[in-house]
């Protein structure tokens, strides 16, 4: 099982020759993901890396049954890749770029209503199931197949949680960095419901940071939904107020912004929360034990 | 990037919003032409003297005063321009104030009361929408206002397919309690702000007070407004009124070598690859007994000449007794991060404080090896809890 993207699912990449594009396209391959090829407007017919280059993402899905998109495409043209992902019908749309702009990302949102498709990101490292398919930027030997799932605003961080959970003898069924920019198209609690309904998941982490309500809205679900232990982690606990904290949603305006407030709404909610991120790993091993 | 009160009162009036108009003046001298020009286009008798610096609270400090002659534009110009002017939104040592806005007099006396309101439109991301925020207690601290008397601010959000529609700017006209002329200009007023807001890609429009006039007009006497950094790229006009003399100086230069820096008040410098990494690491130097002193992302890529111009970032701070480097290294490797750090070291020559440098993911063992077997005073770990003891123990 696992969630959205797995040994079965057919990527392309958009911005597939560009630089970035290129480089992430590699080392998805070299990880045994199954790309089917890549979109590049003007380019298409051609080949790039041993696969087929397309000109619409609506030909990639019709001549190579694409399913899967991950985007490459620069800040100013990143929000018409989403959408002409959507309109060809795919159903996972992983968007890696960071510095969209919010009014480009409003439109996303009221454009992605009603299409079949689920947005992950933007300014995320993508998703990976181990062994099956890594669709983005991280480094895929962190992550070993396992039992629980991550869920995470963050990149770096992601993959410090990933490498606590696997030395600590558990392992990864899926991990999702959903993003954190303040508008983003998955958010924590959807992830969380996804990885409820994995039976191939038995625990979640959830990592979240500093601006917004999303780690809130999923404690309050988990509370009421809940059928697995979740360890929760909120960085920033000593971000100063009104600072963007590097990403562009990691700011804290009111009060319900703070890591203190989001991690006292996630322990009522029966998260296992972890004030230091030393301990996400053995926290899990703990309560899975 | 924040905007001055001039700037951002420039940008409304294009938009066609009601504004408390004036001009900016460098000096007494030129306050006091701005003030004759001001008087000829508008006739006010007495003219306001604001501080413009990037901060709330400016009449609290004394940034905000009222002249009544000539005389008193130059006099408090001069006072004002030069002044570290201390507010409750800046640092104890303030902001030096480097011009002033001479505005017109818009509190005259006539028919009725003069009342004062609260606007601001901003995104809402809990529903990634824009929304208008406003309430009757104007020219008070919106935080407090929430506080106090949630009851008393009023949103309005604003469909994305059509934008703000004429029978929410009657709702908020008649939720302010206006009728009549007000009525109609503030109905006016909501549509040009929501225009402003949108045109140029903000992300924050926050107007307190608006004001309403003896006489019954709507306008705005003071504007906050924050602009999208990331939709810069298509305003090229509002890029160029960036004022950096406003930001921290050392923020201004890491930012030049695409280091992203935040100044803060502790005692622990340190320098991740991430945000979310880097924040992580603020905190566990704050459960390790120390305070952080600062927010480092280098990014993805940690070679030695950003990690020396890191290092360097870092140690400007006097406050900063020990340096935590933490890099979880997936595409970029360990052991050249290493070598960057050594290099790096060696480059600066004796770095005062103790450093520990925490690597973790691919060659994690080559790169602490390159470390130990440096000879530098650099303390290796491999696991975050290691860095964390470690942090802790030079502290101690």
């Amino acid at each position: 099982m696992s969630v959205l993207v797995n040994k079965n699912s057919k990527i392309i990449v958009q911005g597939f020759t560009g630089k970035e594009g290129t480089f992430h396209a590699e080392q998805m391959i070299a990880y045994g993901t199954n790309l089917v090829g890549g979109v590049t407007p003007g380019k298409g017919g051609g080949e790039h890396l041993g696969k087929p280059i397309f000109n619409t993402v609506s030909d990639a899905v019709k001549e190579a049954g694409a399913n899967v998109s991950i985007i490459f495409v620069p800040p100013a043209f990143a929000a018409d890749a989403i959408m002409e992902a959507a309109d060809a019908g795919i159903g996972v749309i992983v968007c890696i770029t960071e510095g969209i702009p919010t009014r480009d990302m409003i439109t996303v949102q009221e454009y992605l209503v009603g299409k079949n498709s689920r947005l992950i990101g933007p300014n995320c490292p993508g998703v990976i199931t181990p062994e099956e398919a890594k669709v983005g930027i991280m480094p895929g030997f962190v992550f070993k197949k396992g039992k629980v799932g991550i869920v995470s605003k963050s990149g770096t961080l992601t993959y410090e949680a990933a490498d606590q959970v696997v030395k600590a003898g558990l392992g990864i069924s899926t991990a999702i960095g959903i993003g954190g920019d303040p508008i983003i198209g998955t958010t924590t609690k959807e992830a969380v419901e996804m990885f409820m309904n994995d039976p191939e998941t038995e625990g979640i982490v959830m990592i979240g940071e500093i601006g917004g309500s999303m780690e809130a809205d999923a404690a309050k679900w988990i509370k009421e939904n809940g059928i697995k232990p979740v360890v929760g982690f909120i960085a920033g606990q000593t971000a100063p107020k009104g600072r963007k904290m590097g990403h562009a949603g990691a700011i804290v305006g009111g009060k319900d912004d703070t890591a203190e407030a989001k991690m006292k709404i996630m322990a009522e909610c029966g998260i296992h929360v972890v004030a230091s991120p030393a301990k996400i790993g053995a926290t899990m091993a703990e309560v899975l034990a | 990037m924040n905007l001055h009160e001039f700037q951002a009162k420039g940008i409304l009036k294009k938009s066609g919003v009601a504004i408390q108009e004036g001009y900016v003046a460098n000096n007494g001298n030129e306050a006091v032409d701005v003030a004759k020009k001001l008087t000829e286009e508008t006739g006010t008798g007495w003219w306001v003297i604001k501080a413009q610096i990037h901060a709330g609270g400016r009449g609290k400090g004394g940034g905000v005063k009222l002249a009544k002659n000539l005389d008193e534009v130059r006099s408090v110009a001069d006072s004002i321009i030069g002044m570290d002017l201390v507010t409750p939104q800046t640092s104890k040592e303030g902001k030096r104030v480097h011009k002033v806005l001479v505005a017109q007099d818009v509190y005259y006396p006539g028919e009725n009361e003069p009342e004062e309101y609260y606007m601001s439109v901003l995104l809402n991301r809990n529903t990634g929408k824009n929304m208008f925020m406003y309430s009757t207690e104007g020219g008070m601290d919106i935080e407090s206002v929430a506080e106090k008397t949630p009851h008393l601010i009023f949103t309005e959000e604003i469909d994305p397919k059509v934008g703000v529609q004429g029978f929410q700017a009657r709702r908020i006209a008649f939720n302010l309690g206006l009728s009549g002329q007000a009525f109609k200009q503030m109905v006016k007023f909501v549509f040009a702000l929501y225009k402003a807001y949108e045109t140029n890609d903000a992300s924050l429009f926050e107007i307190n007070p608006v004001l309403k006039t003896s006489d019954d007009k709507i306008i705005a006497v003071d504007a906050k407004v924050s602009l999208d950094d990331n939709a810069l790229f298509r305003h090229p006009d509002l890029a160029e009124m960036r004022d950096i003399t406003e930001e921290d100086a050392t923020e201004v230069e890491a930012a030049e070598y695409s280091l992203n820096y935040v100044k803060l008040d502790g005692n622990v410098g340190c320098m991740v690859n991430g945000a979310g990494l880097a924040m992580a690491t603020m905190d566990i130097i704050k459960l390790s007994g120390g305070d952080p002193a600062n927010f480092l992302d280098v990014g993805g890529t940690a070679n030695a000449e950003r990690v020396e111009r890191a290092f360097r970032i870092i140690l400007s701070d006097p406050n900063v007794k020990a340096i935590l480097v933490n890099i979880f290294g997936g595409i970029v490797r360990c052991d050249r991060v290493a070598q960057g750090v050594v290099d790096a070291y060696k480059s600066i020559g004796d770095i005062p404080v103790p450093i520990i440098v925490r690597l973790q993911g691919t060659n994690a063992e080559e790169a602490k090896k390159i470390i130990d077997e440096s000879g530098l005073k650099v303390h290796s770990a491999i696991l975050l809890q290691e860095a964390a003891d470690a942090v802790k123990e030079v502290l101690a």
